[in-house]
């Protein structure tokens, strides 16, 4: 669980540099409240405090990097209070939980908070002025999320919005874009991920599964004429990359056997893209590996490992 | 050279430590002044006594016999008197029958010369198998010559020598190898003889390329026209060593869910069991002795000896220096597969392959949480199973139930409990759910 949360810090350290000192600091207030829910929670429920084992503290950087960045220091400590005893230990505790703690504190504050949860984004800083804007964000310097601009305003919108061509793409995969704390950097996402792969924590099933469809499918359906889309946009955009990676892939709510994995993968995929194109929101990945979380269990009584050997014939 | 053999499901590398042995040629142990002989040695009924307290028997008489059902012989391993037949400590069934003989140090050793075997019946070279009391001294204990007799329908073509010597640690098998490797050849053929086919196949880890070498060298020297004998190498990854992963690693045959390897036309003998079996034929000496490896961190001086059947692991502790102020656990057998005995009055069995003195930094004695369904041991399980959910239905209550994750087929490697991150005890789950569920 350390290793994974040790993961995540290169791109929270960036989300500093592109939206303020704010993150580190929503992300602290996060990870404190998870930390503190968890033993509040073990206590009252009479079991034992597990607040080393570091799964409290990553539920809360995983929270924090799905709350846009200009929110009230409120929403994390709500957010945790449902993420870590509801979402958790109401549900079984460690291991037992059907849903990722985290989505589901970032679903209850849409749902609670919906306007700050859509609106209180932040532009990208240019100076490094990190410590410019402390606290909720003033109304003045919100900014849309490509996602959002792209639903309310079509691609004509989107590019007037932010440009277009190679530095687009460029520009967005080291994070420099509207977003979720911890969303916008597809690249240390990424590398975070391939080092967490490396040293075998997780496979390559999932995150694969989940990115190849959103990326297929964006392209089939995501532009004005069949197979015209941008899959690389999709891939980029919103919180495709971290969902895939550190979402989707947590070991509790997620399927164990690989042909599971790759199915569970396709479904978030799917989900995430008819959300995005048909649905209210502009992103959907959460909303698609919270569906699918309950279909983990169900996919692995499907598909079981090969034996090595089943009995002779007439055996039994 | 051939390409290094393997299976290929499942499966983990633990550390070898086999360096603190593997140099240490075989040390003889002499006769302690008191050996304790279980009389459960094997699979199947433990033997009855053949003697009576205060009788006198000589190095190599029938102490301990079967009269119906599976079972093998137990022979005195030295000249002495009985002194008891009560009951000793026991690594798991805490307290088991036994005979205990306080050793004679004035009476010469018994001596045993080579005799011609090649003139004998296959019947008859079985009966000698049987009469020393061999039984699978790599493992489990199953009775030789019931493993050299396999169903009259079942089509024996192959017989595979294991050398794998997977576990961890344990380095008798690689000495023996090493310092007899024309015997073990020489019990081969013997095999080959019983069971009337002309094809053995060594399989040794890559880890002992030395072993390798001198088996095959032996195994040259000792294929004629008739007989073809070969050594294999094999990947080093645990279990390689078990009956059926060596099996699917040597000739490609998957034996079946309940089977045993007759079922493929193959049976398996441990290379030392093989070595037993040719003293026991051409050497009229029963089995009395066992290799075993004394290692870990915790003991004076690692060693790899032979000691007499019956030896109490303090007399061996006393031998080799005692244990040093670090030892926390001492565990009979390998780490993977091995049992944590809690007196040093425990004795040496045939199937006793080596007693580690582990340190705290050697052993993980940390607590047990939750599964959080990561399925590593999915990953790990070399049979294809679901560790974890044989374990969730275990806590649950629900151990009767188990039956369906193919809790039948694990033979207790322990690759799920090594890989698990929640330091889950799986195998100990898995003990209780087959005393639970029906077959």
């Amino acid at each position: 669980m350390w290793t994974v949360a040790a993961c995540l810090m290169p791109p929270l350290i960036l989300s500093v540099f592109v939206f303020g000192v704010q993150t580190l600091i929503i992300t602290a207030v996060s990870v404190v409240s998870c930390v503190a829910v968890e033993a509040i929670s073990q206590k009252l429920l009479g079991k034992p405090i597990t607040i080393k084992d570091g799964s409290a503290a990553l539920t809360g950087v995983l929270l924090a990097f799905v709350i846009p960045p200009g929110v009230s220091w409120l929403l994390p400590v709500l957010g945790a209070v449902m993420a870590i005893y509801i979402g958790k230990h109401l549900l079984g505790g460690l291991g037992y939980n059907i849903f990722n703690p985290a989505l589901l504190g970032r679903a209850f504050l849409l749902a609670t908070f919906p306007v700050a949860m859509t609106s209180a984004w932040l532009p990208p800083l240019k100076n490094l002025a990190i410590f410019s804007r402390l606290g909720p964000a003033a109304d003045a310097i919100t900014a849309a999320t490509p996602l959002a601009v792209l639903k309310a305003q079509g691609m004509a919108g989107f590019l007037e919005t932010f440009g277009s061509g190679s530095s687009l793409y460029a520009t967005f995969f080291v994070g420099w874009r509207p977003g979720c704390i911890g969303e916008t950097s597809g690249l240390l996402l990424l590398l975070g991920g391939l080092y967490l792969m490396y040293r075998g924590y997780i496979s390559w099933h999932i995150p694969v599964s989940v990115l190849g469809t959103i990326a297929a499918l964006s392209w089939i359906f995501g532009g004005k004429a069949l197979c015209a889309g941008d899959p690389l946009l999709a891939v980029l955009s919103g919180g495709a990359i971290l969902g895939a990676v550190y979402m989707a892939n947590d070991y509790v709510t997620s399927p164990t056997n690989k042909i599971s994995q790759l199915l569970y993968g396709v479904g978030i995929g799917a989900l995430t893209v008819l959300i995005r194109l048909k649905g209210g929101y502009p992103e959907g990945i959460c909303y698609a590996i919270l569906l699918m979380n309950p279909l983990s269990s169900v996919l692995d009584g499907w598909f079981k490992p090969k034996r090595f050997a089943l009995p002779m014939e007439g055996d039994q | 050279m051939h390409s290094l053999l393997t299976f290929p499901k499942g499966g983990v590398h633990p550390p070898e430590s086999k360096a603190h042995t593997a140099s240490l040629a075989i040390e003889r142990m002499p006769a302690p002044d008191e050996l304790e002989i279980i009389l459960g040695q094997h699979i199947g009924s433990p033997c009855s006594p053949m003697v009576k307290k205060r009788d006198v028997v000589t190095e190599g008489a029938v102490i301990g016999d079967v009269a119906k059902g599976l079972g093998a012989p137990l022979h005195s391993p030295v000249a002495g008197t009985v002194k008891d037949i009560g009951l000793s400590a026991h690594p798991l069934r805490g307290k088991a029958p036994s005979i205990t003989i306080t050793v004679d140090h004035a009476a010469a050793p018994a001596s045993y010369q080579p005799h011609p075997w090649q003139g004998l019946s296959a019947a008859d070279l079985l009966a000698k198998v049987r009469d020393a009391g061999v039984v699978g001294i790599g493992g489990a204990g199953f009775p030789t010559h019931v493993k050299l007799k396999p169903p009259v329908d079942a089509k024996i073509d192959t017989l595979l020598l294991n050398g794998a010597e997977c576990e961890p640690y344990i380095t008798a098998d690689h000495r023996q190898m090493l310092e007899h490797p024309g015997e073990i050849i020489e019990g081969a053929k013997i095999i080959l003889k019983i069971l009337g086919i002309h094809t053995c196949r060594i399989g040794i880890e890559n880890n002992k390329p030395d072993a390798i070498l001198a088996m095959t060298d032996a195994a040259q020297a000792g294929s004629t026209a008739d007989d073809s004998l070969s050594v294999r190498g094999l990947q080093v990854k645990y279990p390689q060593g078990s009956e059926k992963q060596l099996i699917q690693a040597l000739v490609g045959r998957k034996v079946p869910s309940m089977a045993l390897p007759s079922a493929v036309g193959v049976v398996v003998q441990n290379v030392s069991t093989a070595l037993a079996i040719y003293e026991a034929v051409a050497l009229n000496k029963p089995l009395c002795g066992k290799v075993i490896t004394i290692s870990g961190g915790g003991v004076a001086r690692p060693a790899n000896l032979l000691v007499k059947v019956g030896t109490r692991i303090g007399d061996i502790v006393r031998r080799l220096g005692g244990v040093k102020p670090e030892l926390a656990k001492i565990v009979m057998g390998g780490p993977m597969m091995g049992f944590a005995v809690s007196s040093l009055d425990v004795p040496v069995t045939k199937t006793t392959s080596s007693v580690l003195f582990l340190t705290a930094e050697e052993i993980d004695s940390r607590p047990h949480s939750q599964c959080i369904r990561c399925g590593w041991c999915l990953d790990a399980c070399p049979m294809g199973l679901e560790p974890k959910e044989i374990g969730l239905y275990v806590e649950a209550n629900r151990a009767g139930d188990t039956a369906q994750f193919g809790v039948f087929d694990c033979f207790e490697c322990g690759s799920c409990a090594y890989v698990c991150p929640a330091k889950r005890p799986l195998v100990q789950f898995v003990r209780l759910a087959k005393m639970k569920a029906k077959r």
